[in-house]
């Protein structure tokens, strides 16, 4: 069954004033429980809105949207529900860190929840250990963590809650490499450990193509295309023109192809690219 | 010029020079009809009061313990023209004068006081950063919120101590990122020099020109104006 479904999902910023702006203009898709699907778009695109209507932050101007099969803005529907089933990890979400200790700081989102103390402390050292937070951190202030921990804690945060769905918003922005490879380790790891649905937006397409399994492309407002990885990346030219890029290696590949090198597959993972070259070198073709 | 006007008449040329600046300065009519409408109440309750309260000879209609009179009448239309005026006024200087500008001005007014050692530009210049990020700490407020309540913040209900507790989430990430902001800020400042006001040259300079001179004399007309029309009429 789709944890998420939209159809003709609308949303127009400012309607009935002079800046009315369309941010997302008739997107109708459906998301499958368990999946890991990235979202890709140019900034401005619609994604953040669009992922804001997923938790009921927003909205529809007109369309609907169901949750787990529940219409979210119908009367009955309570909102803090839909929140506790869709966690939302905004952009740089070490700004909302507010509380005196670490510990506390992740069992914000649970206690609203009304879960018991035991069960919280539980989730805590679970996450703290998924994370890589030390059990040491959890008693200091987190304003006295470093960026990357502060960051980790952060989605910690949402992740004790155990939505149903995890949607991250650019989780890795303003990291080095390092510290986006450790991110985007715990999304993986996370996904693998729970089987929850995690939505990964970003515009890093080398981000997007080591992790998921599906990607949903956003382009002007409109849904582009929501489709299998392999799938999506056959279509490199057209993301190429929509100011995307796709991942270097698969540009790569794709001047080879241009070149005469026969690959059938399309490649988007380093990984990948070398078994396939090694096997064409192995045959001996070029 | 409109605290000054003690008469009726006054009041009205008062009124006339507001028309007249408001067709000059080619603000939509609409735009400041909006601009009234946050202080429809407080108009409303200074009617109430002075048409109740204030006490004259002539009695028009009594009942109960209310009484209304011709003085009370008059005064209370004088009062409501006068505050409608204050604001339509006041937001005419701000719909054609940039904060950047006015505070500016402001300096330039108070340049007299650097002699007693006022710092003049240092609060000015706090003034102009104010305003500028009044609108960035809004968004910020707004991000902030949402990003509390995906985490299940309550803010819609319960008393008031419940939910002036619910706003610490919001206030604390709201303080830690105005302060990073303000050290920012500082530090870019700093980059760039900034030693305060002594010799400073600025990117627009305010000339006092013909049209301003002009301005002024019709402003100073209308106000002798005023205040001849108090001892008259």
């Amino acid at each position: 069954m789709s944890i998420i479904k939209t159809e003709n999902l609308t949303y127009v910023y400012g309607d009935g004033t002079p800046f009315k702006k369309t941010a997302v203009d008739n997107v109708s898709l459906e998301i499958q429980k368990g999946e890991l699907v990235g979202i890709i778009g140019h900034t401005g695109s619609g994604k953040s809105t669009l992922i804001q209507h997923f938790n009921a932050l927003l909205k529809p101007t007109s369309g609907k949207i169901f949750i787990d099969g529940e219409d979210v803005w119908a009367e009955k529907t309570k909102l803090r529900d839909i929140r506790f089933k869709v966690g939302l990890v905004f952009q740089y979400p070490e700004y909302q860190l507010f509380e005196e200790t670490v510990y506390k700081d992740i069992a914000f989102g649970p206690k609203n929840m009304g879960l018991s103390d035991d069960e919280i402390k539980k989730r805590i050292f679970d996450i703290s250990r998924l994370v890589g937070i030390n059990s040491d951190l959890l008693q200091k202030s987190p304003f006295e963590l470093s960026g990357g921990q502060k960051r980790r804690v952060a989605i910690a945060g949402v992740m004790a809650m155990e939505p149903e769905v995890l949607i991250l918003d650019e989780p890795t922005a303003g990291l080095d490499p390092k510290g986006r490879d450790r991110i985007l380790g715990i999304i993986k790891e996370y996904h693998k450990e729970k089987g929850n649905t995690v939505l990964l937006v970003s515009h890093s397409m080398e981000d997007i193509a080591k992790s998921v399994s599906k990607i949903l492309v956003m382009n002007e407002s409109k849904l582009f295309c929501y489709d299998d990885t392999v799938n999506v990346f056959k279509r490199s030219e057209e993301i190429t023109k929509m100011g995307l890029s796709v991942p270097q290696i698969t540009r790569v590949f794709n001047r080879l192809k241009q070149a005469g090198v026969s690959i059938d597959e399309d490649i988007y993972t380093v990984d990948y690219a070398k078994k396939t070259l090694l096997r064409i070198l192995q045959k001996g073709e070029i | 010029m409109l605290f000054s006007a003690t008469s009726f008449y006054s009041l009205l040329l008062g009124f006339a020079f507001l028309i007249f600046i408001v067709i000059l300065s080619q603000i939509p009519v609409k735009m400041i009809i909006k601009g009234l409408k946050p202080i429809i109440p407080i108009v409303i309750i200074t009617t109430a009061l002075n048409l109740f309260f204030i006490t004259g000879e002539t009695v028009l209609l009594k009942f109960w313990v209310i009484t209304i009179t011709l003085e009370s009448v008059k005064f209370t239309v004088f009062i409501a023209v006068r505050i409608i005026c204050l604001i339509a006024g006041t937001s005419l200087l701000t719909y054609t004068t940039s904060p950047i500008t006015l505070t500016d001005a402001i300096e330039r007014l108070f340049n007299p006081l650097k002699k007693i050692k006022v710092p003049v530009h240092e609060l000015a210049m706090m003034m102009t950063i104010a305003l500028r990020f009044i609108p960035t700490l809004i968004e910020e407020t707004d991000k902030i919120m949402s990003a509390q309540k995906a985490r299940g913040a309550d803010l819609e209900t319960g008393g008031i101590v419940q939910r002036s507790k619910a706003f610490i989430p919001i206030l604390i990430p709201l303080f830690v990122s105005a302060f990073r902001r303000a050290d920012d800020l500082a530090l870019a400042m700093e980059c760039r020099c900034y030693r305060g006001g002594e010799g400073r040259t600025r990117l627009k300079q305010l000339k006092t020109s013909t049209i301003d001179y002009i301005a002024l004399a019709l402003t100073i007309l209308f106000l002798a104006l005023v205040i001849i029309f108090n001892f008259y009429f």
